[in-house]
């Protein structure tokens, strides 16, 4: 029962690029085209479903103040083989990904999941998350892929969409089409979330943060830290 | 020239944040302030430089002699991680006004993709090491340039009167937008 809710929690309530604002740059970078966006969520799903197992195997060996290290070590080792495996099986693929393939390593997804979940939770757990969390993460790409590519190329999977009279809208291709893109969708699913939670009659969710406010990026509460210490 | 060229290609035309999408995490998480953005684009050129000059030398003098490309990812990962460790001991222990101006934001750089990114950048583009030091030191200010710009814009954007489900990250990247558009006008500039 639970195994399912750790599941489903990753396609809708904390979709990482949407609701837990996890793995920007990616998201940002190789969604070009619908089926970039898809081959990017594939490797990172691979990443994420296996570093979860991994550190939840080991979560009790691993000495606390060297975790983070140990979760670099064993997500770059998978990341070395998803570039191995693409150069191997999915060479055009490896190259239009260019180096966000390396960049899977620190991708907050990885980091951030392994942190907050694997390292706390038992092996089926961790493998429930990662693979809905990695599926949730293929969906956005994919879904923002989509709507850039029908826009900006007028194709959807290489498709034709429109007729011979459709102008490309260059602007959704570009750098700036992806971050206003992404920006409206974050807007539109924190208008989602408020709108539900008060039909539910529940307070009203706080707004997505950036990285899922992981603590790398929680610059005021390491101040303290750093004050206290 | 040829250098002069790449200082403006790498700090307005292919702006690392930009244009080429790297780094959003800290961009996002740390413009809040002036001076939280002043300190974390300060600490990325610090670190970027020195941790493109030991992986350019690690590519180059262990990983290429003896076959072992496949391994960049991980070498590169493991030597930024560690070189950030010792800066921080370094800085902690010799140069303390510096740890004090940048130490809180040093441990936050080892998973920063722009650090990692821009090293993995000069090996694809095959540069020198003189070089590689080169275009890490004005790619990184490209990026402390936007950090910057994007910091004073949301230092504005908090009296502004904005619905509840666009504050934040999302008008944060909507203004990302708006900046990459403008500096994508600076691409009529070189051709």
């Amino acid at each position: 029962m639970s195994i399912v809710k750790e599941f489903t929690k990753g396609l809708w309530k904390e979709i990482p690029p949407f609701r837990l604002v996890l793995g920007l740059c990616p998201t940002l970078a190789v969604t070009k085209t619908a089926s970039d966006g898809m081959g990017m969520g594939a490797a990172v799903i691979f990443v994420l479903v296996l570093s979860n197992v991994i550190i939840s195997l080991v979560r009790k060996i691993i000495p606390k103040k060297v975790r983070i290290a140990c979760f670099i070590v064993i997500a770059a080792s998978l990341v070395v083989s998803v570039e191995l495996l693409m150069q191997a099986y999915a060479y055009p693929l490896y190259q239009s990904l260019g180096i966000f393939v390396p960049l899977i390593v620190v991708n907050c997804i990885i980091l951030g999941r392994a942190e907050a979940f694997a390292a706390k939770n038992p092996v089926l757990l961790s493998a429930a998350d990662g693979l809905g969390m990695g599926l949730g993460f293929t969906l956005s790409l994919t879904f923002l892929g989509a709507l850039r590519e029908i826009f900006g190329y007028g194709k959807l999977f290489g498709a034709e969409v429109f007729g011979p009279a459709f102008k490309p809208f260059t602007f959704m291709i570009e750098a700036p089409g992806a971050f206003v893109c992404l920006g409206l969708i974050l807007a539109a699913m924190n208008y989602l979330a408020i709108w539900q939670s008060k039909r539910a009659g529940l307070p009203e969710p706080d707004v997505a943060v950036s990285c899922g406010g992981c603590r790398a990026c929680a610059i005021g509460e390491s101040k303290q830290i750093i004050q206290e210490g | 020239m040829d250098y002069f060229l790449m200082l403006i290609s790498a700090i307005f035309v292919n702006n690392i944040l930009l244009a080429q999408y790297l780094g959003n995490c800290p961009f996002l998480g740390c413009s809040k302030e002036k001076g939280v953005a002043f300190g974390m684009g300060a600490a990325v050129i610090f670190v970027a430089v020195m941790a493109t000059a030991f992986t350019w030398i690690m590519q180059k003098w262990v990983l290429e002699p003896y076959g072992l490309g496949y391994l960049q990812t991980l070498v590169f990962i493991l030597v930024i991680a560690a070189l950030v460790q010792f800066v921080e001991m370094f800085l902690k222990k010799m140069v303390p006004p510096l740890y004090k101006a940048l130490g809180i934001f040093l441990p936050l750089i080892t998973t920063n993709c722009a650090v990692l990114g821009i090293a993995i950048l000069v090996q694809r583009k095959e540069f020198g090491l003189g070089m590689s030091l080169y275009y890490s030191f004005v790619a990184s200010l490209g990026f402390t340039l936007a950090l910057m710009l994007m910091a004073g814009i949301r230092e504005r954007l908090i009296i502004a009167r904005l619905p509840k489900s666009l504050q934040g990250t999302s008008i944060g990247l909507v203004m990302a937008g708006l900046m990459s558009l403008t500096f994508f006008a600076f691409k009529g500039m070189i051709g």
